[in-house]
């Protein structure tokens, strides 16, 4: 039996944008006419930990959390948190990576190395991979902090959902005056 | 209309239904996963939400206004149930008059807390009936069902649900807010309400008659579903576990359990008959499987699932079909750990440093300061529950006295002290221990997002109000040295520590700044910092406060001073608060203030 469902993993750091990135994609997914499930966890995560959100959308969704080894398409915020999840991902799975490295205690403490050339690992592995250089895009529309809609644009550009669809969903979250701003953000993901 | 349809988390959903069900009172301590209920609650109107000071008050308060004919919402994690389980037990014997639907946001994985006990435990324990939505659709319904079984079988009712419920997003109808049918209303009623020894005896076997009606109605319970469809695989579930098992194995039969105390048990007997072979897929206890066997039905249950942590799919479906899932890839292994940390700025950062280089026993608490355990402040020796510190303190220099003078200091939050921690001190003062506390005083509920409480000066709905005096409390406990520290001050805060653990009378010591996250209370800090990279010797002193700002840079060479170095110290700009801890560290002058900004 053909599983519908569909899944997208985002991984990075507390404090990145990533639950607010989520939030965003789900409702667009749910006025896109499918069932969606969204899975994350609070607390200790957010004070700068690895943090995760899974999405699910389809037909009929029943778990919120992705079984290892069937994401579709993976957002990852930065660099080694990438690599943290890496036996969640479908052979032919489709990356979008932000190019960005957050040091982990051990590596500020000098007492662990950061991983080199994650873009290559990863672009090995994928079926479709996108490097987004999601700070300068940001910075770019005007805004270091709208790396997440940066993101958000990416991944709009690989599904296959009306881009109003986005844009309303974007207008929604955001009080007036970083309403431009976000939506030259998303366009600048869209079109990387 | 058009059908209102919406994503919403398992809390949000049963925050929904609260207001839905026409509930007047809610109260609850925060915890995760169960805090962003009350926080939803509180956006709409015609309600009385509040912040309890702990579990055990919110569900007193749950109960007076039951007791008044009014419907009731108690919310607390799974922890927070055993300090509210005084009142449960003897509530259970009682009865309402309003509904009364008392949250157990259960925690398997221990994403956030420090055990993962069951609380389906607690449901037949206290003899009461426990409901469990496995997503946020079903999260409002059990919650609204909840309410009218309570004032049906006159009992509380307990809805459990766990971290993946608690905040996963799944579609939810809404639903207009309807009347409760009881109407608020003074009425004495002592033989049910007073429970004396002989009115408590009369009430028993009316707990034991209910529990057996609502075994019979749980038969029928609408929410106990049969979904028949290959008989080669018969499942018993309920919660997210029914989600994980149709996810992997569609084309089985199910017994989904919306009600999973009291067991609907002729039910779970006739699926027993019509199926091959047998699971109960449930996270941590074999509660309902151990009831099945029991009833003398063979069945498959922690022999195919873990007992310990949460389920996931892969879990689920290596007990049900023997397949595993791929492995962490080698490449994934080993990586640097990201752990939560404390943030930049952190007032509790400075104490830490003070204590890890005092080398002092530290007991510890529950907050966000147990972070100081991690390296490379390595400042918590123990940390068990709400309130636990000063009672480890107290027993410690009992048990130790002179060995231990000098060498313990408890750490307390400021919202974890009025939780439980003031019945600790005053056990000290009047017991004439020699404890030495410090209250970590961010002004604010920090690890669970900043939630307020009595010793901030403001309600859960933002009002102004009463901010108890700590340093007055405690003289009050009859504590005599009371001393309020700045932790952003090093050299004043460690002199007070130092003398005051050295006392051998009971002394508290306040750390007050507030959280560096707080919404209301900016910090004063000017100027960021920077590393004078001539200067730096590599002394590493900046670096063992374990601030994200402050990294190592690698760099064999020589310092101004013509020193061999293996590297310098650097701040990163945009990480970095002004706190100054670091500058105070370095003895070479090397960290300075930046100009301006």
């Amino acid at each position: 039996m053909e599983n519908k469902v569909k899944n997208i993993l985002l991984v990075g750091v507390g404090g990145q944008g990533i639950i607010l990135a989520s939030e965003i994609m789900s409702d667009v997914l749910l006025d896109g006419g499918f069932d969606v499930k969204k899975s994350e966890v609070h607390g200790m995560a957010q004070r700068g930990g690895s943090v995760s959100t899974h999405v699910r959308f389809g037909t009929k969704v029943f778990s919120p959390l992705i079984k290892e080894g069937e994401t579709d398409i993976f957002l990852a915020f930065e660099e080694l948190e990438a690599l943290r999840y890496l036996h969640y991902l479908k052979p032919e799975a489709a990356i979008l990576l932000n190019e960005q490295r957050i040091n982990p205690p051990g590596v500020s403490l000098g007492n662990e190395v950061y991983p080199a050339d994650v873009a290559g690992v990863l672009s090995r592995r994928a079926g479709q991979f996108k490097s987004i250089p999601g700070r300068k895009l940001a910075l770019e529309a005007g805004d270091a902090r709208a790396v997440n809609i940066v993101l958000l644009g990416a991944l709009s550009s690989i599904l296959s959902i009306p881009e109003e669809v986005w844009t309303n969903n974007i207008l929604r979250r955001f009080p007036p005056k970083a309403q431009r701003i976000n939506l030259d953000a998303f366009q600048l993901g869209r079109r990387a | 209309m058009k059908e209102k349809r919406v994503l919403l988390s398992g809390n949000e959903a049963i925050a929904r239904a609260a207001f839905e069900s026409g509930v007047k009172v809610a109260a609850a301590y925060p915890g995760t996963p169960s805090t962003e209920i009350l926080e939803s609650l509180s956006a709409f109107d015609g309600l009385y939400v509040e912040w309890s000071p702990n579990e055990k008050v919110a569900l007193e308060v749950g109960m007076g206004a039951a007791f008044g004919g009014a419907r009731a919402l108690v919310v607390m994690k799974h922890v927070g149930v055993n300090v509210a389980a005084d009142p449960l037990f003897t509530l259970s014997y009682t009865g309402l008059r309003g509904g009364l639907v008392l949250v157990t946001a259960d925690d398997p994985e221990m994403h956030s807390s420090q055990n993962e006990q069951d609380n389906r435990n607690y449901a037949k324990f206290a003899k009461v009936p426990m409901l469990e939505p496995s997503d946020s659709q079903e999260a409002k319904d059990f919650t609204r069902i909840a309410f009218e079984l309570s004032e049906k079988f006159d009992t509380p009712v307990m809805l459990r649900t766990t971290t993946r419920v608690s905040h996963s997003k799944s579609i939810v109808k809404l639903d207009e807010p309807s009347e409760p049918p009881v109407k608020p209303q003074l009425l004495k009623e002592p033989a049910k309400l007073v429970m004396l020894p002989a009115n408590a005896r009369r009430r028993h076997p009316v707990v034991e008659k209910r529990m057996e009606e609502l075994a019979h109605f749980a038969e029928t319970f609408r929410e106990n579903r049969l979904e028949m469809g290959e008989k080669k695989n018969g499942i018993i579930t309920s919660g997210i576990s029914y989600e994980y098992a149709k996810e992997v194995m569609p084309e089985a039969s199910y017994l989904k359990l919306g009600m999973v105390h009291p067991l609907p048990k002729e039910m779970i007997r006739s699926f027993a008959s019509q199926v091959e072979k047998l699971f109960v897929v449930e996270e941590l206890d074999p509660f309902i499987e151990e009831q099945v066997r029991a009833m003398g039905v063979e069945v498959s249950g922690k022999t195919a699932f873990p007992l310990c942590g949460e389920l996931s799919p892969a879990l689920v479906e290596r007990g049900l079909k023997g397949i595993f899932p791929p492995p962490v890839e080698e490449i994934s292994q080993n990586l640097p750990a990201r752990p939560p940390i404390l943030c930049p700025g952190c007032p509790h950062r400075g104490i830490f440093s003070i204590l890890s280089k005092l080398k002092l026993f530290v007991t510890g608490d529950i907050g966000c300061y147990t972070l100081g355990f991690l390296a490379p402040l390595k400042a918590i020796d123990t940390c068990v529950c709400m309130g636990a510190s000063i009672g480890h303190a107290m027993g410690l220099d009992k048990a130790l006295g002179e060995q231990a003078l000098g060498k313990v200091v408890a750490v307390i939050g400021d919202s974890t002290f009025l939780h439980s921690g003031i019945t600790g001190l005053l056990d000290v003062v009047y017991n004439k221990g020699a404890a030495t506390i410090i209250i970590l005083d961010n002004r604010t509920t920090a690890m669970t997002g900043r939630q307020d409480h009595p010793g901030t000066g403001f309600t859960l709905k933002g009002e102004d109000t009463f901010r108890v005096d700590l340093a007055k409390l405690a003289r009050a406990l009859g504590v005599k040295h009371v001393k309020v520290v700045n932790p952003y001050n090093l050299t004043a805060s460690e002199r007070v520590i130092k003398r005051e653990v050295k006392r051998r009378e009971p002394s508290l010591i306040i750390s007050r700044a507030p959280c560096i996250l707080s919404r209301r209370e900016k910090s004063s800090f000017e100027k960021l910092f920077f590393v004078d990279a001539a200067t730096c010797t590599g002394c590493q002193a900046c670096l063992r406060l374990g601030c994200p700002a402050v990294e190592w840079v690698k760099e064999n060479g020589l310092s101004a001073q013509g020193k061999k170095r293996k590297g310098r110290a650097s701040i990163e700009r945009f990480l970095c608060c002004g706190c100054s801890l670091c500058a105070q560290v370095c003895k070479f002058g090397a960290i300075k203030e930046t100009d301006g900004e």
